[in-house]
């Protein structure tokens, strides 16, 4: 039997992890200090899915990946640069605020909205892929929710494996305490997946994905209708973690020594 | 893969150039395939803060609001200082001591503020820019034509040769299967001056009889985030001479935000082995006048570039069958008045006006073609001219500073029919051995041990000796002074961007167990050329590489090929 799927990545942008981010309250609430200054990459926890997508659209014929993304339209625009070299897509942009400083409901409503708006999509073959948590937000709830919303009722969460068997099925290993894997099985589609890290590299930059690609990115980045979000909640404070990255970049350190400091440090604190 | 019209690397140039056809090409019912391969993980990857007249720039942009680019601002006060040693550790010459003494005379905060700038170095009407905010904004007006294609970390190997002709590019290897072929009817070659594609073309097609690329600099600059109180306004910039050493000129350039770039160019006539660009601009930044306005101050960004110093002496040919090179690499840096990146983007207008003129005739973009519509056009216009006054200005650096200077005044007041004359040389053949750099300060048998430990440390000499001689302990503060490698994660992201292999390697092994200089490892911008604990060719990582090329002019036993990767900060 044919086993193509359609599957619906959510997945918002984060100034690059490796930047100095600061938060600040602006006119609009809080923001991170110089946020439009900062390179933007695709949230680290929502590549993982779509690399994972990219990898089952290409393993399972008649399958199609959209990604969809809550994002300020230039940034995402930036982002979509590299990311749209490496996996086959089609983009669904929604504009609006990424910056963390959001309320995972009104975001899940957007998200849910635009995926329920895309033309040509399947629901009875919908995988709907995202991160399990987000690099701008740890909450953990939004995928959750935007699955509640299409009525997806097989949801797992800290999925790191994805394997399809011939009847249709799909097998999961999710993330549990201790370093293992919970395995489940579901008869098939419509499911959500909220990817830990999976375990598919980064893949290689192509240009003739990129090629096929723009021709639609440009498109939906013209139509992406602004999203109502960030109304409904407000910040009562924002602060920097209390504990600060302490980075050193040291070849070849021994596990001990390493094992050593960490000691040391929790010892300190 | 074929496309119509390739371009390799993205930066001032190409954004002059596709800026100039993108809105033609709109129009067009079916407009041609232009794309564009940059080697950075992203479009602001560039590394400099730049004060410039924009002439080229505004011209392109005759509406232009500086408020709607980042970090940009109107000049509105401009500044040259010459900075006293404060420290007592900079090498300086009799002359240059004389000097000193008559300028402390009437120094404030061991600085002399020149009552007047020459007009060649003057900024009148300019712009303070951030060149990666600029970049990024050209290239989001440029994507949203829909007209071209600008692909970041896509790094391209070498060009396509056949039958005398370019006819594409190959991109470099991933993740060990060859690089895609891209052929093309035009290939426009905007690599910058340490680009591999450039270097090939020269290989190939050789160069102009007086070509000659012996004077470098490696520009090393901070993005700082200005103390709440700081009094400079937006547009207020500073040039500088005379400090940390006299041979390394400085800047300091205020942007909105409460922003400014910080920096230093260290030259290839500097003749100190322990170049390190890294620790002299911390040095730099700690120099009391500037200190005054940045102690408080916190580290935004940190980058580093190879800047191609010769001029219109390092011109290769502009054209041939099938290609046309513009911006940096190929020979369109002012160094009179020390501007490349209003120059840069004028040669790619040149060449899309050029562009633009042959589509109507479908006349391909053969050498004769180009020549008659882009290299006229590069003559004809003020670009061309300015840096033919230009050509010789720097020479006198050759044989010092104080001459140096000189050679540049009369350059600029004759409108360079006054030189000075003087023989260049390749940085490595004028360079001087550690023992005889510090002959007199270090005794040779202190060298050897202070190498000898460095060599077991893995690390370059370079600290080590600028201790020995007096330089003050960096007081790091984890703020603004951080250690290099700090530099490399708190100032932007350098990675080895996966799948590509090493794009630094060292010929022949033995000659760098000989080496008695090793610039390659004391100059590397990032650390990421250090000595070998068992001897032989240094060892590289890339993933601290920030690609400023700096190894490639220093040393003829290196090979700089394409790579992926190198540092990215958007504040750059």
């Amino acid at each position: 039997m044919s086993n193509s799927f359609h599957i619906v990545v959510c997945g918002g942008i984060v100034p690059d992890p490796l930047q100095t981010l600061e938060p600040v309250i602006g006119p609009n609430g809080p923001a991170l200090k110089n946020e439009l200054l900062l390179p933007h990459v695709l949230d680290p926890w929502a590549a993982h899915a779509l690399y994972e997508a990219a990898h089952l659209a290409k393993a399972h014929a008649g399958s199609k990946v959209w990604l969809v993304s809550l994002a300020s339209k230039a940034k995402l625009q930036q982002v979509m640069m590299t990311v749209a070299q490496r996996v086959p897509l089609e983009l669904v942009a929604v504009d609006g605020p990424s910056g963390g400083f959001t309320d995972s409901f009104e975001v899940a409503a957007a998200l849910a909205g635009a995926i329920e708006a895309i033309p040509g999509l399947d629901r009875t073959r919908l995988l709907l892929l995202g991160g399990w948590e987000s690099a701008s937000r740890a909450a953990g709830a939004t995928m959750q929710m935007v699955g509640e919303r299409l009525g997806i009722t097989e949801q797992f969460q800290g999925v790191d494996e994805l394997t399809v068997g011939e009847d249709g099925s799909l097998r999961i290993l999710e993330r549990v305490e201790g370093g293992q894997h919970q395995v489940s099985v579901c008869s098939g589609p419509p499911a959500v997946l909220g990817w830990a890290t999976g375990n598919l590299p980064e893949p290689a930059n192509s240009p003739q994905i990129g090629m096929q690609n723009m021709r639609l990115i440009l498109p939906a980045l013209q139509k992406a209708k602004a999203a109502q979000v960030g109304a409904g909640c407000t910040f009562a404070n924002v602060a920097l973690p209390k504990q600060q990255r302490e980075t050193r970049m040291v070849k070849d350190t021994p596990v001990e020594e390493i094992a050593r400091e960490i000691v040391e440090w929790i010892v300190a604190e | 893969m074929e496309v119509d019209i390739v371009c390799v690397g993205f930066g001032p140039a190409t954004g002059g150039f596709l800026h100039t056809i993108a809105p033609k090409l709109a129009e067009m019912e079916t407009p041609p395939t232009v794309i564009c391969y940059e080697r950075a993980d992203g479009l602001a990857f560039g590394v400099s803060g730049v004060a410039t007249r924009a002439r080229g720039i505004r011209a392109s942009f005759p509406e232009l609001d500086p408020a709607q680019i980042p970090m940009a601002a109107p000049i509105r006060e401009e500044n040259l200082l010459y900075l006293l040693d404060p420290t007592g550790a900079s090498r300086r010459s009799v002359p240059v001591r004389m000097l000193d003494g008559i300028a402390g005379i009437a120094r404030d905060n061991h600085a002399v503020e020149l009552p007047w700038i020459p007009g060649f170095l003057r900024k009148d009407g300019g712009l303070v820019l951030s060149i990666g905010q600029f970049n990024q904004w050209v290239s989001e007006q440029l994507m949203m034509t829909g007209a071209v294609q600008v692909w970041p970390g896509m790094p391209v190997a070498e060009p396509l040769i056949e039958k005398g002709a370019v006819v594409g590019v190959r991109l470099a290897d991933q993740n060990g299967e060859p690089g895609m072929d891209i052929r093309a009817a035009l290939t426009v070659v905007a690599d910058g001056p340490v680009g591999p594609v450039g270097r090939r073309l020269d290989e190939h097609f050789g160069v102009p009889p007086d070509f000659e690329r012996n004077d470098w600099a490696v520009g090393s600059k901070m993005v700082v985030e200005l103390p709440s109180d700081c009094p400079l306004a937006p547009g207020t910039v500073y040039h500088t001479i005379g400090f940390p050493e006299p041979d390394i000129f400085g800047f300091f350039y205020v942007h909105p935000g409460n922003l400014a770039s910080v920096g230093i160019f260290v030259p290839s006539w500097f003749d100190s082995p322990v170049r390190t660009s890294y620790r002299y601009l911390q040095h730099y930044m700690m120099h009391p006048f500037l200190w005054q306005y940045l102690k408080g101050g916190k580290l935004r960004s940190w980058g580093a570039k190879s800047l191609q110093e010769s001029g219109r002496r390092g011109e290769p040919w502009l054209v041939g069958n099938g290609y046309a090179r513009i911006g940096e690499g190929s020979g369109s840096t002012n160094v009179l008045s020390g501007s490349g990146v209003d120059e840069a983007w004028t040669t790619g207008v040149q060449l899309g006006e050029s562009v633009l003129e042959l589509m109507p005739e479908k006349a391909p973009y053969t050498s004769e073609n180009l020549k008659r519509t882009y290299v006229r056009r590069r003559r004809e216009g003020w670009l061309d001219q300015e840096s033919r006054v230009a050509e010789n200005a720097r020479n006198g650096f050759q044989r010092g500073f104080l001459t140096g200077l000189i050679g540049m005044g009369l350059a600029g007041v004759t409108r360079g029919r006054v030189t000075v004359h003087a023989n260049s040389r390749a940085s490595q053949d004028r360079v001087q051995p550690v023992e005889r750099y510090f002959g007199g300060r270090i005794p040779a048998a202190e060298i050897a041990r202070i190498d000898k430990q460095c060599r077991t440390d893995g690390v370059p000499l370079h600290d080590r000796l600028m201790d020995r001689v007096g330089w003050p302990k960096i007081p790091f503060d984890g703020e603004l002074l951080v250690s290099h490698q700090d530099a490399l994660l708190i100032g932007g992201k350098v990675q080895g961007a996966a799948g590509f292999g090493d794009h630094v390697r060292f010929v022949d092994h033995e000659l760098c167990e000989l080496c008695r200089r090793r610039i390659c490892l004391e100059m590397c911008s990032g650390e990421a050329i250090a000595p070998a604990k068992d001897g032989g060719a240094p060892v590289f990582d890339r993933e601290k590489c920030v690609h400023c090329g700096a190894c490639l002019w220093n040393c003829d036993n290196i090979q700089f090929a394409a790579g992926g990767g190198g540092l990215h900060s958007a504040e750059n």
